[in-house]
């Protein structure tokens, strides 16, 4: 079986853009991503594509072939939807069609717009994530549902506040160089620790921000890659999917992840690696407990142990195990279909050293993408590895 | 709200909850959930019944909400919960305690209130 090759990546300016479509949004994304693969368009063979809100935000359903018509694609295109996981879904089947040998190249990518609504709105459909009849109607959110985690956590682990904080003062201060983020700004524990609560324990710096933004990736066969002599030194050898049940109260845990879990073993059977390989990683940090969440469920950490991770200087650049070095959904943001794809674009171009971080993890191998949907009830995991050419 | 379709199953649990005659879906395994169901949700036994919900639980966890979404906009900030009452779990809003003197553990009774903004139905919980 061979792996995929990531032959091309591009992306928009993540941050607040209210007046960009997201047909324009991913034409811009899309046709960076076929510009920087420099192959012939017309090879493109199929849209995977990822988008959560599109209904809500743009009126705007069935989005897939708009998407490839933006992008001056004739080909078959479908739409992923997994919440905040649209696109880490929409890369495994890509993943999938090009073992298979059923295509040889793909373009995978994800586009959301959000801010056009307003807070108030974005909340509403951000939320329905969740189970509507059980946790909607109760008043959930989607920083309320990760607030419930985080008590859940403390109380079974311990950790604070003031841990979390110093998760989200790490992943600014990686996307400082991040000329794609929405936050180029450095802040404080004292920042994080005095801005208004959200849902407690969660305050402001814990979330993520509302954004606007659009990715997009070109996946080849090896054999293509070949053929065509690209410049590709990026593969997916491992991919993995877990779920989990929707409402957190039908959950075994609060405080942990098994949709991580699962989708993580998959992904490191399939690569044939361990969690001993892993260099640097990007987790879905929608909120800075789900960072916690996440690396425990990778094996990278035990239960309880990730909540010091950052205080401690481990998953900082200059730690043994830098995470989020894009700035994570944190700084970087969060255009919730477009994120699966953009942390395999940070990732690509940290292995590839042209990333602004790049000098933080010189001579890595081996990372992980991690894309989280609502509480976790899906999840799935990506091993990207430097290959041979 | 007469003039909206029922939600079957939720409704009927919230009706049956107004009630005092709250119930939980049972599988043959002995696995709870919430309706509606057709299979068991745990092992996918299509052998089910309803049995009576415990009338306290204990609060498994909680958060007080200060950003809501529009539909609970005058009512916050409030207390979102998850109540462990054994064979299942439900999510809700705690009352009538003040929200700083909420704590996991506590003992806590089921009901059907109103929310403030849009006066719909909703799962409360109340200190026992
Ligand atoms: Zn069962």
């Amino acid at each position: 079986m061979s792996d995929p090759r990531v032959a091309g990546v591009g992306l928009t300016h993540f941050g607040k853009h209210p007046e960009r479509t997201g047909r324009a949004m991913f034409a811009e994304a899309g046709l960076a991503a076929l510009d920087d693969a420099g192959i012939d368009p017309d090879d493109v063979e199929a849209l995977f594509y990822g988008n959560f809100m599109g209904e809500l935000a743009e009126h705007q359903g069935h989005q897939a072939p708009l998407m490839a018509e933006a992008v001056g694609l004739d080909v078959p295109a479908t739409r992923y939807e997994s919440a905040c996981a649209s696109s880490g879904a929409a890369i495994r089947d890509a993943v999938f069609r090009l073992r298979s040998g059923e295509a040889d190249v793909v373009l995978v990518g994800g586009s959301e717009r959000m801010t056009n609504i307003g807070t108030a709105a974005a909340t509403d459909a951000l939320s329905i994530a969740a189970d509507d009849l059980y946790e909607i109607r109760a008043g959930m959110t989607f920083p309320g549902a990760y607030a419930l985690m985080a008590r859940a956590y403390f109380e079974e682990y311990g950790g604070s506040t003031e841990d979390l904080a110093e998760i989200a003062v790490k992943n600014h201060e990686h996307a400082l160089p991040n000329e794609y983020a929405q936050m180029q700004q450095a802040i404080t524990a004292e920042d994080a620790l005095d801005a208004p609560t959200i849902a407690d324990p969660l305050g402001l710096y814990d979330s993520c921000p509302i954004t606007d933004g659009a990715t997009a990736a070109v996946l080849v066969s090896e054999e293509y890659a070949a053929d065509h002599d690209l410049d590709t030194s990026v593969a997916v050898t491992g991919t993995g999917q877990g779920g989990d049940k929707m409402a957190l109260h039908d959950r075994q845990y609060f405080a942990r992840t098994p949709a991580t879990e699962d989708a993580a073993d998959e992904a490191y059977d399939d690569a044939g690696i361990g969690p001993d390989s892993v260099d640097f990683l990007e987790v879905h940090d929608c909120f800075t407990i789900a960072e916690v969440l996440a690396l425990e469920g990778l094996g990278l950490y035990e239960p309880g142990e990730a909540i010091g991770a950052a205080s401690r200087g481990e998953t900082t650049r200059e730690g043994d195990l830098p995470v989020n070095l894009s700035g994570g959904l944190k700084a970087k943001g969060h255009p919730v279909g477009a994120t699966g794809v953009a942390q395999l674009i940070s990732i690509t171009k940290l292995l590839e050293e042209r990333h602004p971080r790049a000098e933080d993890v010189e001579g890595a191998t081996t990372a992980l993408a991690h894309n989280a949907g609502g509480t976790v009830a899906s999840a799935t995991v990506h091993v990207l590895q430097e290959v041979e050419q | 709200m007469s003039d909206e379709p029922r939600d079957e199953g939720f409704d009927d649990l919230l009706d049956a909850i107004a009630d005092g005659e709250g119930f939980y879906v049972e599988c043959a395994n002995g696995h709870g959930s919430l309706p509606p169901r057709l299979a068991c949700p745990q092992c996918g036994s299509q052998d089910l019944s309803e049995e009576p919900l415990p009338d306290s639980g204990e609060i498994s966890t909680y958060t007080v909400v200060t950003v809501p979404t529009p539909q609970f906009e005058e009512d916050a900030p409030y207390v979102t919960a998850v109540v462990d009452f054994g064979p299942v779990s439900i999510t809700g809003q705690v009352r009538g305690v003040d929200p700083e003197d909420v704590e996991t553990g506590q003992v806590v009774g089921i009901g059907v209130g109103e929310t403030v903004t849009r006066e719909e139905r909703l799962l409360v919980f109340e200190p026992r």
